[in-house]
C-alpha cells in the first residue's frame, strides 16, 4: 500500500474539513443510546433475539438507503471483520472498543464520510454516534436527533413516561446522550495548570479522560470531555453546560499559550524544533513519545511558530501512529518493538512527503 | 449474548486459545469461564460496573425496616427476563426494559445519586406522543361511560364502548 493511500484510508472525510475553535478542540461527539421495545438488552439476549436486531436495522436502511446521510453507507459486521480491522475502526473512533470485542452479533452502519455511525447490539441494541470537527456539538445533537427520528419511524424505542429512554445501564437512562468534546491543552499542562483544573471539571458534573475512552491514558494532552447526567435535563441543557465549560478552558488554554509566548518565546520556539527534529528523524519512537512530540510540534503550528508542517498533517499522524493503523499499513501483526521502527519510519516519510509536496 | 455453556449468564468472556496453531473461539460467562480455569480473569481490575455494584450492595441501612427491604429487593426477580436484583448488582446492566417497572420501588435513591433527579426532561418519541394522548383520550371516555351507565343511557354507553375499543385497538397497534 502507498503512503497516499494509506493516508486516505486512514483520515476520516469529516476530518478534512476545518471546525470552529479547531486549534483546541479536535472534535465533538454525540452518541444516543435506544432499545428496541420488547427484546431483552444485548447481555441476555439470545443469538437468535441478537440477530433480530441486526435484521431490523439494515432493513430499515435498505428501505431508506437514499436518504441523503446515508447514501453509500456500509453496513459491516463485526463477524466480517478481522481483529485488525476491527481496532483500526476503534482508534478511528468509528466504533467502540466494546462493539469490537464483545459483541458477537455486533453490527454497524457507517456514512461514507465516517460522520455517522450506528453500533448494533453494543451495551445497547442502537446507539447513534455523530463526529463533527471542531466544537460543534449542538449540529452533532441536531444529527443524532434526526437520525434518532428515521430509526423511531421503524421501531419503538423502549420509554417510559417517568425514566425516558431506558438503557441497559441506569448511568445512561433518561436521555441517552453522551455529548463529548476533544481538547488539546499543551500550554496548560506546560504551566502545570491541569493537575488543578482538571478536577474542577469532574466537580461540575463532567467526566474527564483520555482519547481512547474510559480508563485510557492522556496521551499527547488530548482529553476527552463529556457530560455524565443522563436524566434530569434535556439534551439542550446538557450539551450548553458541556459547551460552556468547554469554552473556557479553551479561554485558559489560550491565555496560557499567550503567556508562555510573552514570557518564553525563545524556549518553546525550542522545544517545538526539537520535537519537530526527533520526529523527522528518529529510528525507533514509542507511541506516547510520539504522540507527546506531536503535541508540542501541533502547537508550534497553532501558534505560528513552525511553517514546515500544516495542522492537519499533525491530526493524521496522531491517528495513523496508533497500533492498529501501524499493523495495517505493515500488512501484518507487529510486536510492540517493531511498531516502534514502523511507528518512526511512517511518521518521517509523512514529514518527508509534506517537504516536498507541502498540503497547504 | 447468553452464554453457551450455562445458558444462564450473559456471555461476557471472549477468547481466542490456539494450541499448535489450532485456533478456536469462545464466548462464556464469568463464572463458567473460571470453571474451565484455562482463561485468566481480571480480578482486580477496575471497571465500570464494579463502582456501580459497590455502591448498590453498600447502600447504607438506616433502620431494621430498611435492611429488610435490601434482603427483599435482593431476591426480586424480572418476570420478563429472570434477572434478580443481586446480578444487576454485580453486572451492573439490567436485563430488559421491564426490570425498570420490577425494580422500580429500589431504583430512585439509585438514580437519585447517579443522575441527582429521577424524572426525564428531555426528548420524547413522536409515537409515544401519540399514545400518550390516546392514553389520556381513554381515560376520559372510560369516566364517562361509567356515567352512562350509571344514567342507564345504554345507548349512548355502547357507542362510548366501541370508541374506547376502538383506541385500544389502536394503541396495540
Amino acid at each position: 500500500m502507498s503512503l497516499q493511500h494509506f493516508i486516505k484510508n486512514a483520515i476520516s472525510e469529516w476530518m478534512r474539513v476545518k471546525g470552529p475553535q479547531s486549534d483546541i478542540v479536535f472534535s465533538s461527539r454525540v452518541r444516543i443510546a435506544r432499545n428496541l421495545a420488547g427484546l431483552p438488552f444485548p447481555t441476555l439476549s439470545t443469538s437468535s433475539q441478537a440477530e433480530e436486531v441486526v435484521r431490523m436495522v439494515y432493513e430499515a436502511w435498505q428501505k431508506d438507503s437514499d436518504l441523503p446521510f446515508l447514501k453509500k453507507a456500509a453496513f459491516i459486521r463485526m463477524s466480517d471483520l478481522t481483529p485488525l480491522e476491527k481496532r483500526v475502526l476503534v482508534e478511528k473512533h468509528l466504533i467502540s472498543p466494546q462493539l469490537a470485542e464483545e459483541s458477537p452479533h455486533g453490527a454497524v452502519l457507517l456514512s461514507q464520510d465516517e460522520a455517522i455511525s450506528i453500533m448494533i447490539n453494543e451495551e445497547d441494541h442502537i446507539r447513534i454516534q455523530c463526529l463533527f470537527p471542531g466544537l460543534q456539538l449542538e449540529k452533532a445533537w441536531e444529527m443524532a436527533s434526526h437520525l434518532d427520528d428515521w430509526l423511531e419511524k421503524h421501531f419503538t424505542f423502549a420509554f417510559d413516561d417517568q425514566c425516558g429512554y431506558l438503557t441497559s445501564c441506569p448511568t445512561n437512562l433518561g436521555t441517552g446522550i453522551r455529548a463529548s468534546v476533544m481538547v488539546h491543552l499543551p500550554a496548560l499542562a506546560m504551566i502545570q495548570q491541569l493537575p488543578r483544573l482538571l478536577p474542577v471539571i469532574t466537580q461540575v458534573g463532567l467526566a474527564v479522560r483520555g482519547i481512547y475512552g474510559e480508563g485510557s491514558e492522556a496521551l499527547g494532552q488530548l482529553y476527552q470531555i463529556s457530560n455524565q447526567v443522563t436524566l434530569g435535563q434535556s439534551e439542550e441543557e446538557i450539551i450548553d453546560k458541556l459547551q460552556g465549560v468547554v469554552r473556557q478552558i479553551i479561554e485558559h488554554e489560550l491565555d496560557a499559550r499567550r503567556r508562555i509566548l510573552h514570557q518564553s518565546a525563545l524556549e518553546l520556539e525550542d522545544r517545538v524544533y526539537r520535537s519537530y527534529g526527533i520526529l523527522a528523524h528518529s529510528r525507533v519512537i514509542d507511541s506516547k513519545e510520539a504522540m507527546q512530540r506531536l503535541s508540542d510540534v501541533r502547537l508550534g503550528v497553532d501558534l505560528n511558530l513552525i511553517k514546515e508542517v500544516s495542522a492537519s498533517v499533525m491530526n493524521e499522524l496522531m491517528v495513523m501512529i496508533q497500533p492498529g493503523f501501524l499493523q495495517q499499513y505493515a500488512g501484518q501483526r507487529l510486536d510492540p518493538e517493531e511498531r516502534d521502527v514502523r511507528r518512526a519510519k511512517l511518521i518521517r516519510e509523512r514529514l518527508l512527503m509534506e517537504n516536498n509536496n507541502p498540503s497547504e | 449474548m447468553l452464554c453457551p455453556e450455562c445458558g444462564k449468564r450473559p456471555a461476557t468472556i471472549h477468547y481466542t486459545k490456539i494450541i499448535n496453531g489450532n485456533k478456536t473461539e469462545q464466548y462464556l460467562c464469568e463464572v463458567c469461564a473460571h470453571e474451565k480455569g484455562d482463561v485468566p480473569t481480571f480480578e482486580n481490575g477496575f471497571s465500570f460496573q464494579k463502582l456501580l455494584s459497590s455502591f448498590l450492595n453498600f447502600e447504607p441501612s438506616f433502620s431494621e425496616h430498611e435492611s429488610r427491604a435490601t434482603v427483599k429487593h435482593q431476591t426480586l426477580r424480572c418476570p420478563t427476563c429472570g434477572m434478580t436484583y443481586n446480578q444487576f448488582g454485580k453486572f451492573g446492566r439490567f436485563g430488559c426494559s421491564d426490570c425498570y417497572y420490577t425494580f422500580r420501588t429500589h431504583l430512585e435513591p439509585m438514580l437519585r445519586r447517579i443522575h441527582g433527579h429521577t424524572t426525564h426532561r428531555g426528548k420524547i418519541p413522536e409515537r409515544t406522543k401519540g399514545a400518550l394522548k390516546i392514553r389520556r383520550k381513554l381515560e376520559l371516555l372510560k369516566e364517562e361511560l361509567a356515567r352512562k351507565v350509571q344514567a342507564e343511557e345504554f345507548e349512548e354507553a355502547a357507542k362510548i364502548r366501541d370508541q374506547i375499543r376502538a383506541l385500544q385497538e389502536q394503541l396495540e397497534q
